[in-house]
Order: structure tokens, then C-alpha cells, then sequence
């Protein structure tokens, strides 16, 4: 559970790792939205080579990245076989009442079948290489304009990194409980579905008490800390664009060139 | 310049409260002393140290901490010279890293971001953590979280640092280690030391030690004056240890109980070997 709420991040060094994570968001929402501008094969080819190449850039294995692909496995398929059974054009290799299957069908659907693998380990490259936190850090920095509209972006970005920092606490308190349950004689996992939501009961409550005492607590001591909230506070962590940044920058403008250059009009 | 803090005449009563939490409190604490507050649970320890850095308001009567009365307009320049280290190591941990939580209360006050930095280093190379500077608090042990909550205070430059029973929570290695801690700073960089506590080898290395019951000040004393009342002193509220206690209770229910002493970990370990037949 802890791998699946704290994101999948692998720790290194790579070059993708020491980008800013300000970058690394916009590139890849950037990168996601011009995948939708290939519609060859020369462009498909392309897309996928570059991000091969950015994979390869990370240095972590592909197998992570078609982990990432399976649990959409299932939509992708229903989504290509639309395309393969509804798509007509070109020559006909099969047909029954409304379903035909043509080439144009075929090539459609690989394509659209390739533009999810692409897109999934684009988002899959960013969680894998980016820590929660960053990109919190990242968010926070890219929404400050919202501050002219008084949308409290501070106070935002605060209650985000808190949240995340108690995730393992939580977690902790929560194993703690279950054990505690269990010594009393409660059985988590077992019987129907009515019983495993009643021995849900008896961990919420308690989690949730705690959560409260926590929170007071916390309060108090940040206030001890002289924690007065406002935008007068200065910042520890800052994020600086460096020379890589602006090279990734680079190498999306030149495959946007490309792209445009490739893509049938 | 003599005295830290000059308490007069204090009294505090917690909203719909019946009973006051303290009653007539009036002290003096000496710069570079070490102070211990003892008194059971319930007795206004912890209700005496929020009151010191403005946590809450006196309701009548005088607090003045490095020169200043605490009021309105000083409660953020008295924070700044008092830190507190809580209880519950999880509980006052704000940081996402070590480092992000010693540099909070600094974030708090506005220091320029290069003075931040070369503090934060500072403050973590005192308390021995300079190593965990980038770990997560899910990875470290009560007694290192308790030494970054003590490295993000005296990042803060303070004069006074209390204890509101910082060690409680810790295992007896945790807490030498938090002691041991506090006492190289407090030489180091003459600080004022209270520590409210219920461990007696905590109060024994104190100055002076003040005696709280029922919100009242029962007697102020150095140790020797103090550990004189004998056994009268677990009436008085110093602590006997969790698993003592637990032992003399199985005792009195017929349960047969070693005679030396156990700590938590081996008392754990006979009680579920005790009708394991195996």
C-alpha cells in the first residue's frame, strides 16, 4: 500500500532524475499533447523512438514501464478493437453485418494502440523519476500566478507536503491498530462482504481519533515554531532551471519541428 | 542580567474549565540554569510551558521571558527566543526531510534563504544528524526525531529550551541519547533549560526542581532537597517505571512476578512465556 500512494519513485542520478520537476511536468503534459499530432507511421516511428531514447536516458528498466501499461491493458484493447471493428476503408479482409475489419481499420487501431503505450510511459517516466514531494514543489511554483487571483497557493502547497509526510505516519498507526484489533480477536479479510466491512469499523475509529489528536498536535507545535501562515515566509527548498533544463526544452521544440514536418496532411 | 524568566502570580483556567489549571504560580528561572518541573499528570506541567511562549494567555498575572512581558504584541519574539520539544516525536515533525524540518521555524520567521541554509547545517552538525539530512522521518527512530526537533529549535538561535516530557515516548537508549543531546547545547550555548518530566534520573540532573500539584506550587527545591521525601515522591508525581507498575499490580491479582527489575521488552517477554507450554 505504501508503494501505491507514495507513487512508484526509483531513486538515481540519471539526467531525466536532475531535471527540474518543473520541467519535467510540462514536458511531459507538453509531450503528451503532441503525441496527438502524429498520424503516420514516420511520425508513430518517431514518437516512440524519443521516448525510447528518454527511457533509455533514465536509466531504469523497461520492465517498470509495461508494468505500468497492464492495468489499462484492458481498455486499451476495448478502445483498438472499436477502431479494428468500426474503422472502414481500404481493402477488406473480413466482414459480418456491421463489423468489417479493413486495412484502414487495422492501421487505425495500431496506431491508437501505440499512442496509449507512449503516453502511459511518458506519465509512468515522470512518477518514476520524480519524487511526490518535487513534484508538489513543482505544482506549487507553477500555480504562483494563481496568488494575483487570491487563490492561497502557499497555504496549498503546505497542506499537500503535510499530507504527504504523514502518509507513512498514518500508515504506521494503522498497522499498529490492526495488530492491536487482531490481539483482540478481530478478523481482518475473512467472511463475507458484510463481516469485512464490520471489522472495518473498529480500525477506523480509532484511526481516526488519533488523526484528530495528531492534527492538534501538530498545530500546536507548528505555532511553537511561529507559524503565523501569509506570504512572509521564505522558502528552504527552491527550484532553479539549469542548462538541462533548458536543453530538454530544446529537444521538445525539435520534435515538435519534426512532427510537423512528418505528419500527413 | 540575572534572570530568563520571572513568573508572577499566574493563573490559567482552560475554557469551561471549572477548576483552574494553575493557581498563583510565581518563579524565577536564572540564565543557564537547568530546571525541572515535576507533579503528576494533570497537576499543570504542560499547562505551565504553553503559557511561557504564549501557547496560551496567562489569565491574570505576569509572564516575562529575556526581558520581555508577554503579550499580543511579543508572543512572536517570545517564540522565537523559547523553543518547546513535545511529546509525541511524530506530532511536531513537520518537514517532509530532516533538513525541511529544521528549516521550518526559520521559513517561519522570513531568514533570507542563504542564512537559512548555512543554520540548518549548523543546527543538524550540533545534534549529530548531519548524515540524515535528506532522510524521511518514516526512517528514523524516536531519539533522532527528538534530536531534529531539538536541531530545528536552536536553528532559531533561542535562549530557553523546554522539555514538555520530550523523552516519555522514547526507549531508555532514545533517551540518553536526547539528554545527552541536550546537555552538550545547553553548555555549549548557554541555554536555559526546563524540563518537565516524570523520569527521575531527567529531574536529578536539573538545578532545581519545582513541584507542581493541583496547579499549585507544592515546593521548589534542588534534587537533594526533593529526592529527601522518599517514597512520598511517586505520590508527589515522579514516575515509577510502565512495567514496575504493571509487576506490582500481577503481584496483588497472585501472579507470580520475578523479583528484579524488568524493563518493557523483557517484562513483554515473561508475561507470554508465562502459561506457553511449549
Amino acid at each position: 500500500m505504501d508503494k501505491l500512494l507514495l507513487g512508484r519513485y526509483i531513486p538515481g542520478h540519471s539526467w531525466i532524475h536532475q531535471l527540474d520537476p518543473r520541467t519535467k511536468l510540462m514536458a511531459s503534459f507538453y509531450y503528451i499533447g503532441i503525441v496527438f499530432l502524429a498520424n503516420n507511421w514516420q511520425t508513430y516511428l518517431m514518437m516512440f523512438v524519443a521516448t525510447l531514447f528518454m527511457i533509455w536516458l533514465s536509466g531504469i528498466r523497461i520492465g517498470f514501464f509495461l508494468r505500468g501499461v497492464r492495468p489499462l491493458i484492458w481498455l486499451i484493447l476495448f478502445t483498438v478493437a472499436l477502431q479494428v471493428l468500426f474503422v472502414r476503408g481500404g481493402m477488406v479482409y473480413w466482414h459480418w453485418g456491421w463489423l468489417w475489419i479493413t486495412k484502414l481499420g487495422l492501421i487505425n487501431g495500431a496506431f491508437i494502440f501505440v499512442r496509449f503505450v507512449l503516453i502511459i510511459f511518458m506519465s509512468t517516466l515522470l512518477t518514476l523519476t520524480t519524487q511526490p514531494l518535487s513534484l508538489a514543489d513543482a505544482v506549487e511554483s507553477l500555480l504562483k500566478p494563481l496568488r494575483v487571483i487570491r487563490v492561497p497557493v502557499t497555504e496549498l502547497a503546505l497542506v499537500l507536503q503535510i499530507a504527504l509526510r504523514f502518509v507513512p505516519t498514518l500508515m504506521d498507526q494503522t498497522t499498529k491498530i490492526m495488530n492491536a484489533q487482531r490481539a483482540r480477536g478481530v478478523d481482518f479479510g475473512e467472511g463475507n462482504i458484510f463481516q469485512q466491512m464490520k471489522a472495518v469499523v473498529p480500525l477506523l475509529i480509532p484511526l481516526f481519533v488519533s488523526s484528530f489528536t495528531t492534527a492538534d498536535e501538530l498545530a500546536t507545535a507548528m505555532e511553537a515554531r511561529g507559524y503565523q501562515g501569509g506570504d512572509d515566509r521564505t522558502k528552504y527548498r527552491i527550484l532553479r532551471y539549469h542548462q538541462r533544463d533548458w536543453i530538454a526544452a530544446a529537444g521538445m521544440a525539435v520534435l515538435t519541428g519534426l512532427l510537423l514536418l512528418l505528419r500527413a496532411y | 542580567m540575572g534572570n530568563v524568566i520571572r513568573v508572577q502570580h499566574l493563573n490559567y483556567t482552560y475554557p469551561e474549565a471549572k477548576h483552574q489549571a494553575l493557581t498563583d504560580v510565581s518563579f524565577d528561572v536564572a540564565k543557564g540554569e537547568w530546571l525541572a518541573i515535576i507533579g503528576h499528570n494533570g497537576s499543570g506541567k504542560s499547562t505551565l510551558a504553553k503559557n511561557l511562549n504564549g501557547l496560551l494567555a496567562p489569565e491574570s498575572g505576569t509572564v516575562e521571558v529575556a526581558g520581555m512581558t508577554l503579550s499580543e504584541e511579543t508572543v512572536w519574539d517570545i517564540r522565537a527566543k523559547v523553543g518547546i520539544v513535545f511529546q509525541n516525536p511524530d506530532n511536531q515533525f513537520v518537514g517532509a526531510t530532516v533538513a525541511d524540518d529544521v528549516a521550518f521555524g526559520l521559513e517561519n520567521r522570513g531568514v533570507p534563504r542563504d542564512e537559512m541554509v548555512k543554520r540548518v547545517d549548523e543546527s543538524l552538525e550540533r545534534v549529530g544528524m548531519t548524515a540524515f539530512a535528506d532522510r524521511e522521518p518514516a526512517r528514523l527512530s524516536g531519539g533522532q526525531k527528538q534530536r531534529v526537533a531539538i536541531a530545528g529549535i536552536i536553528a532559531q538561535r533561542p535562549e530557553i529550551i523546554i522539555l514538555d516530557e520530550s523523552t516519555s515516548m522514547l526507549d531508555p537508549a532514545g533517551r540518553q541519547e536526547v539528554l545527552g543531546v541536550i546537555r552538550e547545547l545547553k553548555d555549549e550555548l548557554n541555554l536555559t533549560v526546563l524540563s518537565i518530566t516524570h523520569d527521575i534520573d531527567e529531574a536529578a540532573v536539573a538545578h532545581r526542581i519545582i513541584l507542581l500539584n493541583d496547579g499549585k506550587i507544592n515546593e521548589i527545591g534542588t534534587p537533594s532537597d526533593i529526592f529527601a521525601h522518599g517514597t512520598d515522591l511517586l505520590r508527589l508525581g515522579l514516575d515509577v517505571p510502565y512495567s514496575e507498575k504493571l509487576k506490582d499490580a500481577l503481584i496483588q491479582r497472585g501472579v507470580a512476578m520475578p523479583k528484579a527489575y524488568l524493563d518493557n521488552e523483557r517484562l513483554v517477554d515473561y508475561l507470554w512465556t508465562l502459561h506457553s507450554t511449549m
